[in-house]
């Protein structure tokens, strides 16, 4: 692999390259993220914002209580979010463990959601506490049973103990499984990773690695989609496009539950990265409680009166 | 009585560290009380003052560099050398003013008590003026004296060598340098204190001393533009106005001062406020 | 939905219903609201729409004024105890804090500022200075200034059109603290907040007289200046006009501060944190239209990182948002006023003619008011107009250096002495710009930070004395040691 020509998969290579970033500055990086959350988006831009929104979510459920039907329903609600009004795009992907990867899949396909993905968390998600060959199988299991994109869990623990080309090897490993078969995102667990040095750095590890989204969380851990986060995040992929032409997606996850907070990841995504992330092959957010908010803005936009829960489905 | 006959000293300005003449070639002529005569002074010029703020200049930045506890040890050591040439000063302010022993001797004693004094506020300074502010938001926030640059000064007719310390000592213990004119009518202690200056480690230029005359020297160091303070206390209260008219050039900083106290010192500090943020 | 059409983002205007505006306004003297007898027209710079009449005070407004403030002194404030006294400043503050939405739309509406920054920044901060000094009132003895310390009496105050209520608040919050009574001018251009100011001093029941608002222009300022009845002026504005000043009270006992111009460096070492400090160059000039007196006009990078931070930086500045200022998501408003404007335009062209390289923002310019594109000139060197002089609008000037001693030393080659900005992220570099800095305030990994405990103000040719914190209050109080 080329590793875009930045590093030659050494150690020595891997650390140049990660040490010639520039730091974050913690205060200065909340500023911005804040700034921009003061972003009023209204109307026409409410309207629009609220459909690509829809569009780039992952509809996830990640529960050991996770069945059969439960995951059948998800699948319905990802192709046709509001079942009584079909301009609702349907949502990017759903995302589920992987021994329910073969359950979405063919539940899509037999609703008429060939174009709904199924991502899998993979790699001994949530926590990545496992032996490579183990990880790897986990990978090959969900990729078997159908998954079009693989979230992958880094090992935090090699991270923060310095094991950089540990982190990197796996991720190339996972790459090469994965080859054309799914797209990949890795997830960093940003909550454990804790600085957004830490942060920046991982993302450009991973982007040279071959990911093909970087995410921040798994959803098990707090704080996990915090907006100075994906700010750092959508920094480096636009600096990483810079460098290479290439454009790597960004995936927050995690405690985002309403459309304002969805509209301000999109004020981020187009003032920070640029509107040509504005797309779900580029962003996506993991979520499951938002998707119904989104819809009620939506009611609430095009009927002029506030929504109410009752004509929302819940699954 | 022996017949020898005296080696008289030639008083000469002091500029960076150096005892030159006056590049004017002026002197004018001071006696005693009883009009006997005693020296030629030299008569500095605008020029003299322009030579002796390059030096304060240039010694500035290297003055301020040192540490307060260098500055201290500094201002201590010019203490323990004019203690030890009491008898010469003593002698120098009879022989000008006609004062008594006594009195001659109180001026020498309260000058290097003043100068103890003052040595002992140089790693003080943002005890007294500093602070941490406690500011809305994650930063660091402190205000921290610094020293203003170079400073002139007019040393008071009476009690020459004491007022001239008191120009001196609160200017420079804060890391500035100065550029003094003497007592027009008593200048010879503040030549001999020059000397004192020279054997203390003081690094050239932090401090040179010009003698003549105040009407003629102090518009020029108003209106020097690489002067940002000025202390009159010495100047009639009638040409104050003037003198800060003039000053306003380059919004020069100017006092005047009633006392010995910490404000003399204070009065030429900038404060300096930085913010640094507080994050990981 | 692949590839979006785009996320322009639609106009999301603050509601002006908030605020009256009177077709004519007079002076606040001695509590009351009194005609005046000349007016001019206050517009609004981003649409040219004439908002209201204001009064002009001529020496009987001006008479009248001081007399109000000198009587309020001896009668009633001098004789208050500090307690008392906080108590009032606490109350301006609550009530500046309930009517802050008023206070930011009509601030936009007369200064053009953008809406967010005069709702974030302004007036929260315009009450927090309210509020802190409000706490001193009653604790001058322990300020560290003396214990023999009094109040001046009647302080004629003279403050700028660039931050209309917090520079009002900077002013009269310290000098009713230190229990002094005063004459406030606004600036010509900005009065309207300063007379919504009068009516909270009513409302807060502040005794007559204790707070004055003459409106006028630069000859009404003069008459507060050479008063008699004044005993301490405090201005804010340009160096040039303070030297006026500074000569002006010379021969007077009366007691002056000065808060001028600058030409703020704003220091970026190869080290730095890049993007915060993109965001740190942004806001430290296009922050208020680069109306500001510490603004970051001067922009001293590493060579060896120049051309990947003006890369960065352009791509920034284009993401800028000007136009309409009482729109929530516009980050750049109107110029003040057109003879601002054309200050600005001279000495961007003076650029142009001394050689520099000009880069302006694509932005579209509204056709009314007074505008102009956020801009920055590279291939600048010391010797340029636009490294020197004040440019008091949204133009950067780029010059580079190549040792750390030497970007200090382009930094400090100014008469000017605000403020500057350095950033690096290594401490013991920080620490060593920082003290190196000839100037008032050095925001390091940071730019245009203010705080009512934070101390403010110039050194050199930027004033006299500083605004802020322990220092600041100093400058509203006599027998402090030195004066």
């Amino acid at each position: 692999m080329s590793f875009y020509g930045l590093v030659d998969g050494s150690d020595a290579s891997l650390k140049n390259y990660l040490g010639s970033l520039s730091g974050v500055d913690h205060v200065g990086a909340d500023a911005r993220a804040a700034m921009l959350a003061t972003r009023s988006i209204k109307t026409t831009s409410k309207r629009w914002a609220i459909d690509i929104a829809i569009s780039m979510v992952d509809l996830t459920t990640l529960e050991g209580a996770d069945t059969p039907g439960k995951v059948q329903a998800l699948c319905t609600k990802a192709v046709r979010p509001d079942p009584t009004d079909s301009s609702v795009p349907s949502v990017g992907a759903v995302c589920v463990y992987n021994d329910m990867v073969a359950v979405a899949r063919k539940h899509l396909d037999l609703i008429g959601g060939a174009h709904v993905g199924v991502a899998a968390v993979s790699t001994a998600f949530p926590s990545g506490r496992a032996s490579m060959p183990v990880k790897l199988q986990d990978t090959r299991d969900a990729l078997d049973a159908g998954a079009s994109e693989i979230d992958m869990v880094i090992d935090r623990g090699a991270f923060l103990s310095g094991d950089y080309i540990g982190v990197f090897n796996e991720i190339v490993q996972i790459r090469e499984l994965c080859g054309t078969r799914a797209h990949l995102k890795v997830i960093f667990e940003t909550g454990e990773l804790v600085t957004y040095d830490n942060v920046r750095k991982a993302s450009f590890l991973a982007m040279a690695a071959g990911a093909d989204f970087i995410k921040t969380s798994t959803g098990k851990v707090a704080p996990a989609a915090t907006a100075p986060v994906i700010l750092v995040m959508l920094e480096a992929v636009r600096d990483f496009y810079q460098m290479t032409q290439a454009r790597i997606g960004v995936k927050p996850a995690g405690g985002i539950r309403n459309t304002k907070d969805a509209i301000k990841q999109l004020v981020l995504v187009n003032e920070v990265a640029g509107p040509e992330w504005l797309t779900p092959s580029l962003f996506r957010i993991g979520a499951s409680a938002l998707l119904n908010d989104l819809l009620m803005q939506r009611m609430k936009l095009d009927d002029g009166y506030y929504a109410s829960p009752a004509y929302v489905t819940i699954d | 009585m022996s017949n020898r006959i005296d080696v008289k000293k030639t008083y000469k300005l002091f500029i960076n560290g150096a005892f030159p003449r006056s590049e004017s070639g002026r002197t004018y002529e001071i006696k005693n009380a009883k009009g006997v005569f005693i020296a030629n002074p030299c008569l500095a010029s605008r020029k003299d003052l322009k030579d002796a703020v390059v030096a304060a200049r240039a010694a500035q930045s290297g003055w301020n560099k040192a540490s307060a506890y260098n500055k201290g040890q500094i201002l201590y050591r010019i203490a323990e050398m004019l203690e030890g040439r009491r008898a010469q000063f003593v002698n120098e302010i009879i022989l000008v003013t006609g004062v008594t022993k006594v009195k001659a001797e109180k001026e020498v004693t309260d000058s290097v008590d003043r100068l103890v004094w003052y040595a002992g506020w140089s790693d003080k300074l943002s005890s007294l003026s500093g602070a941490l502010n406690p500011v809305a938001g994650p930063y660091y926030n402190f205000t921290v004296p610094e020293s203003m640059g170079v400073i002139a000064a007019i040393a008071p007719e009476t009690q020459s060598l004491l007022g001239l310390i008191d120009a001196i000592a609160p200017i420079i213990v804060g890391g500035n340098t100065i550029v003094v004119l003497a007592s027009t009518k008593a200048p010879l202690s503040a030549m001999s204190f020059a000397e004192v200056i020279a054997t203390s480690d003081v690094p050239a230029g932090v401090i040179n001393i010009l003698t003549g005359k105040k009407d003629e020297i102090a518009p020029w160091m108003a209106s020097h533009m690489d002067i940002d303070g000025f202390d009159i206390s010495a100047l009639a209260a009638t040409s104050h106005g003037a003198i800060r008219i003039a000053g306003a050039e380059n919004l020069k900083r100017i006092y005047s001062f009633k006392s010995a106290d910490p404000g003399r010192i204070l009065a030429f500090l900038e404060n300096k406020t930085v913010w640094h943020p507080i994050g990981l | 939905m692949e590839s979006p059409v785009s996320f322009d983002y639609a106009p999301a205007p603050e509601s002006r219903a908030i605020v009256s505006i009177k077709p004519k306004y007079g002076h606040f003297i001695g509590g009351k609201f009194v005609a005046g007898s000349k007016h001019f027209p206050t517009i609004n710079p981003a649409t040219e729409e004439v908002l209201s009449q204001i009064a002009l005070a001529g020496k009987a407004e001006v008479d009248a004024a001081v007399k109000a403030a000198r009587k309020a002194y001896t009668t009633t404030w001098s004789k208050m105890s500090g307690r008392e006294r906080g108590k009032y400043l606490f109350r301006i503050a609550r009530i500046m804090q309930e009517r802050a939405r008023e206070f930011a739309v009509l601030e936009t509406l007369d200064n053009g500022k953008p809406i967010r920054e005069s709702r974030d920044v302004d007036i929260p901060l315009a009450a927090a200075h309210f509020f802190y000094h409000a706490g001193w009132a009653d604790k001058l003895e322990f300020a560290g200034l003396g214990t023999s310390t009094k109040p001046h009496g009647v302080a004629g105050q003279i403050i700028p059109w660039n931050f209309p209520l917090l520079m009002l608040s900077w002013k009269i919050a310290p000098a009713l603290a230190a229990g002094n009574t005063v004459v406030l001018k606004p600036a010509e251009s900005t009065s309207l907040t300063a007379l919504l100011f009068a009516e909270v001093c009513q409302q807060a029941e502040l005794p007559a007289g204790v707070v004055n608002i003459v409106t006028g222009d630069g000859s009404t300022g003069a008459l507060i200046v050479n008063h008699p009845g004044i005993d301490k002026i405090a201005f804010t504005g340009s160096t040039e006009v303070g030297k006026i000043i500074a000569r002006a009270v010379a021969p007077t006992p009366k007691s002056v501060t000065l808060e001028l111009g600058g030409k703020a460096a704003n220091i970026i070492f190869e080290d730095a944190a890049i993007d915060e400090a993109i965001e740190g160059i942004v806001n430290g000039i296009f922050f208020n239209q680069g109306h500001v007196c510490c603004a970051g006009s001067r922009l001293i990078l590493q060579e060896n990182i120049a051309e990947e931070v003006l890369e960065k930086l352009k791509k920034r500045m284009a993401q800028i948002r000007l136009g309409d200022p009482m729109d929530k998501n516009t980050d750049l408003g109107a110029i003040n006023s057109k003879e601002q404007l054309l200050k600005i335009r001279e000495l961007s062209a003076s650029g142009d003619a001394e050689g520099a390289q000009r880069w302006s923002a694509p932005c579209d310019l509204p056709t009314k008011g007074f505008w102009f594109a956020p801009t920055i000139f590279t291939g600048v060197t010391q010797s340029h107009r636009i490294a020197r002089e004040e440019i008091f609008g949204p133009v950067l000037s780029v010059l580079t250096f190549r040792t750390p001693q030497e970007g200090i030393d382009k930094a400090n080659n100014t008469p000017f002495g605000l403020s500057a900005g350095v950033w690096s992220e290594k401490g013991s570099r920080i620490l060593w710009a920082s003290q190196q800095l000839r100037a008032g305030v050095v925001w390091a990994n940071t730019f245009n930070k203010f705080d009512p405990a934070s101390p403010f103000g110039g050194y050199k040719e930027s004033g006299w004395g500083r605004e802020g914190g322990r220092h600041g209050l100093s400058a509203y109080l006599k027998g402090v040691s030195h004066e």
